[in-house]
């Protein structure tokens, strides 16, 4: 492709931001996703933060939650009460509007085109109506916070999210809105995989990231519906008292359980799949090296994302569900395990004899490794029912989700960052600077989120605003923690800004990748390629 | 025989792990939940090893040298990618097997049990047995199976005792159990584990674990409050309706509700302004019908549930002398 760069691209052809509003360009709606998403997980980072203040020491001295500002709460909320808010929209601002959006949203509506050698996703338009949802939901959710926030936890169980006296309703229908966009999504991405490959790219020459990106948008299609019909029971379980969830009623509360957890469970793997897209890729590229196992790891993607409609159940061992159920589920959950073993020995294995280079994608990919393997390993002792009686809602369990979700997806996006900034931005960023913010947030991570096993070990439940004192010393060095992740992420923040405001102009391909959108310009132009490409090889042909 | 020296070590390893990190063994049961946990911590810990070893290993040993590196092209090996999806699978099923021996264990009720009733209600428990003692906490003899049989008034609330390795959800609209055998005298934590609400990290209480004499001798002094004086009776209905996990007696500090301690005959201080003073009938109205006058500063509808018809007038009357006495 000897042709002279005309300086045109998808950032600057059409001028304006209106123009950025209105675009049907996958990469400006990326873009679009990409702002939006960054802000609310600022925003779940702060609460997050002061969640652990508070629980720096037992609350008999006082409360870090009374310094929260007077407009923000309500009058008669205790610390306890507002602690529990504050729980409430870290889980679910970072499950519903930051991590399960994220990646397929941002990287997804980026990359899946070009490396497909698209021009644009199936329905561009659809695309946009997306975001317009995504976000009329997430200002929806957003805005319970100035009436009645609500203290239900981002699972919203029963009866409690029925007798609670704030706005579960509003954010029921902002969860059930962004579903909506979630499925649109997959939607789209699920006919631009089909329809839309390049001359000569087969299902069998995609890269991984599609691979993964298409197990994902599978289960948005199947299992989101799932959550939005469950949400609306409740809300009309509040508003009409319909009897199908309140005990008082005549109603289950535990049925809630079970079709929350039919979403919820998939859910998961809509958070994680992608991130191990992201991997594959990464993998690849630094070490210079074909990727091992390529079927192994696309059907494993499809496999994880076929049993994992069949494990909600064990999240319910000690509901009251029938013992028979607690083993059947328990049995199923063990299978998954197996497909995710097998990702893991082939990215080790594509490492083997590879050329790797340490840049900060490729500490961030080996950082997810080191941080799923734990994850994983502690999912499976989780899966044993007798042992998971112990464990059940303790912070065990927050360790081991956040060890997958924060571990994994959030490494992912980290590593894919600093993997594509050069292509979405066509500038470079300062290694050095995205090398800093991997030590402390690796580092941050394993301090915040290591004692928190033990703690799970010793008996502390989860969703506690205060403890006893033998718990103190594993909560301080926890907190301590988040400081440090905090640190990292405003090195990851100002390292971007530098990058986006002073980078060097990006070449085409810098890390020496494989994959199509390496082709592309940095930034690509408005169609992405010059010449439509045309496929003869898989994608890591690294020879 | 260097294998066998290795199995030891692991084993020593894996009790060293179950006795460092979990609460103490209170139960048979706990015994072999932390057996299982261990050989699990164990199988966990060599795994990461050999990942994350092997990811650290190849990425020392094949760092990059030169920009034109030349790499080994091997798109996969059949041999090895059965044996790290077989090897899993048979680790992952053997765990399974053993987990679920010990959970049909823990599931099956024994029978012959000491039965006792336990209520989970916003931010409490209650506890039933059946010559009508109530209480707070629950008592229990050594070396008897006891079956707890879990309500809930009105949100779902868990039952944990850690030390026991044991928890149960107690559902509104329907029985849950859960058994136990203690082994060891002492007294144990109990924590609400199902989020409730704004105290659900106060929903605490203690399991007491007794001789069967000390046991007889408690339940016969419980059922047989009519001797004491007026007060402490009084003090007992505080504690097992759960006054006290709302309202502290002995500090100012406010909990759920106003501090009781220094009130009684002191100025209202109510959110519609009623003036009067801090009295019989005041409190008799607080607690019957919490929601007529509201203290200032707490929220509307009060959280504190109305005692109409759960509290005679005579247990009324022990509990008034009580917050007199709290001057
Ligand atoms: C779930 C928590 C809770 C429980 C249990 C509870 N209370 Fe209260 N109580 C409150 C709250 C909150 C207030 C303040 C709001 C109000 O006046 O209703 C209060 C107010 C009171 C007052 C009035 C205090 C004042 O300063 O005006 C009295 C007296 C009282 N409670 C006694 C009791 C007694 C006796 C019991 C046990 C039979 C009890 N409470 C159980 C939460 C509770
Ligand atoms: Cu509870």
């Amino acid at each position: 492709m000897g042709h002279v760069s005309t300086g045109k691209s998808y950032i600057n052809e059409e001028p304006g931001l209106k123009s950025w509003f209105t675009s049907l360009d996958h990469k400006r709606i990326a873009i679009l996703y990409f702002v939006a998403v960054m802000t609310f997980f600022l925003i779940g980072g702060i609460m997050a933060l002061l969640l652990r203040l508070e629980l720096f020491s037992p609350n008999t001295a006082g409360s870090v939650m009374e310094h929260i500002p007077n407009f923000l709460r309500k009058a008669g909320d205790t610390p306890a009460d507002l602690y529990n808010q504050v729980m409430t929209y870290h889980g679910a601002m970072m499950v519903f509007m930051v991590i399960v959006p994220g990646i397929p949203a941002i990287f997804g509506n980026f990359f899946l085109p070009l490396q497909i050698g698209a021009k644009d996703v199936a329905f561009p338009r659809l695309n946009l109506l997306s975001w317009y949802v995504f976000m009329a939901g997430a200002a929806l959710a957003v805005s319970t916070f100035f009436f009645s926030k609500i203290d239900t936890g981002w699972t919203f169980y029963t009866p409690y999210s029925i007798r609670s006296g704030t706005s579960v309703v509003m954010m029921v229908v902002a969860a059930f809105i962004m579903g909506m966009s979630s499925i649109l999504t997959g939607l789209n991405f699920i006919v631009t995989v089909h329809k839309l490959r390049a001359p000569g790219m087969t299902m069998w020459r995609m890269p991984l990231f599609c691979w993964a990106i298409y197990s994902t948008a599978i289960i948005q299609v199947l299992a989101t519906p799932i959550l939005a019909i469950t949400l609306l029971l409740l809300a009309m379980e509040r508003t009409f008292g319909v009897g199908i969830f309140d005990p008082k009623l005549g109603g289950d509360p535990v049925l809630f359980q079970h079709f929350f957890w039919f979403y919820s469970h998939p859910a998961v793997y809509i958070m994680i799949l992608p991130a191990m897209g992201i991997i594959s890729e990464l993998i690849t590229t630094y070490s210079k090296k074909t990727i091992f196992g390529y079927t192994a790891i696309a059907y494993s993607s499809i496999g994880i994302a076929a049993v994992s409609f069949f494990v909600w159940g064990h999240h319910l061992f000690v509901s009251g569900q029938s013992e028979v159920a607690g083993i059947v589920f328990s049995f199923l959950t063990m299978l998954v395990g197996v497909p995710t073993a097998i990702k893991m020995f082939n990215w080790l294995a594509t490492l083997y004899k590879g050329s790797i280079e340490f840049r900060a994608p490729l500490l961030y990919a080996l950082g997810f490794l080191f941080l799923f393997a734990i994850g994983g390993m502690t999912g499976v002792i989780l899966a044993v029912t007798a042992v998971d009686v112990h464990f059940h809602d303790t912070y065990f369990v927050v360790a081991h989700f956040h060890y997958v979700m924060v571990g994994g997806t959030l490494m992912a996006i980290m590593g894919g960052l600093f993997h594509w900034f050069p292509k979405i931005f066509g500038k470079m960023h300062s290694e050095t600077g995205a090398i800093m913010s991997w030590v402390f947030i690796f580092i941050g991570f394993n301090v915040t989120f290591f004692p928190q096993f033990i703690l799970g070990a010793k008996g502390m439940p989860r969703r506690y605003f205060d403890y006893i004192p033998e718990y103190e010393q594993l909560n301080k060095i926890s907190t301590v923690g988040s400081w440090l992740i905090a640190t990292g992420f405003i090195i990851a923040l100002i390292t971007v800004i530098k990058g986006l405001t002073s980078g060097a102009k990006a070449p085409k391909n810098p890390w020496g990748s494989k994959t199509l959108e390496w082709h592309a310009e940095s930034p690509p132009i408005m169609h992405n390629f010059e010449q439509d490409p045309i496929v003869t090889a898989g994608p890591y042909e690294y020879k | 025989m260097n294998w066998l020296i290795v199995m030891n070590k692991l084993l020593l390893a894996k009790s060293a792990v179950a006795g460092t990190f979990m609460p103490v063994q209170a139960t048979e049961i706990s015994k072999q939940v932390d057996n299982l946990y261990g050989f699990l911590v164990v199988v966990s810990f060599v795994s990461c090893a050999i990942l994350i070893g092997g990811m650290i290993y190849f990425a020392v040993k094949y760092k990059r040298k030169t920009q034109n590196d030349k790499t080994a092209y091997i798109t996969h090996d059949t041999r090895l990618e059965v044996l790290w999806s077989v090897i899993p699978l048979i680790v992952f099923l053997l765990v399974f097997a053993w987990g679920w021996i010990i959970y049909h264990d823990m599931r099956t009720m024994p029978t012959n049990a000491l039965e006792i009733q336990v209520t989970g209600k916003q931010w409490a428990w209650s506890v039933d047995y059946k010559n009508g003692v109530k209480a707070s906490e629950v008592v229990v003899p050594v070396n008897r199976d006891v079956k707890l049989i879990l309500a809930s008034d009105d949100v779902i609330h868990s039952f944990y005792v850690p030390s026991f390795r044991i928890k149960q959800d107690a559902v509104p609209g329907r029985y849950t159990a859960l058994w136990f055998r203690a082994e060891k005298l002492g007294e144990f934590h109990v924590f609400c584990t199902e989020y409730c609400g704004t105290s659900h990290s106060r929903m605490l209480t203690k399991l007491r674990v007794v001789s069967q004499a000390d046991f007889d001798k408690w339940l016969t002094e419980e059922s047989d409050v009519s001797g004491l004086p007026l007060a402490q009776r009084g003090a007992k209905i505080f504690q097992t309706r759960a006054c006290a996990s709302c309202h502290s007696v002995d500090s100012p500090v406010v909990k759920v509700g106003p501090s009781l301690k220094a009130r009684w005959g002191t100025p209202l201080n109510v959110e519609d302004g009623t003036t009067g003073v801090f009295d019989e009938n005041y409190v008799r109205e607080s607690v019957m019908l919490p929601q007529q006058k509201i203290a200032k500063g707490f929220p509307k509808p009060s959280p504190m549930p109305s005692f109409q018809g759960q509290l005679s007038e005579a247990e009324m009357i022990a509990l008034i002398e009580y917050i007199k006495g709290l001057n």
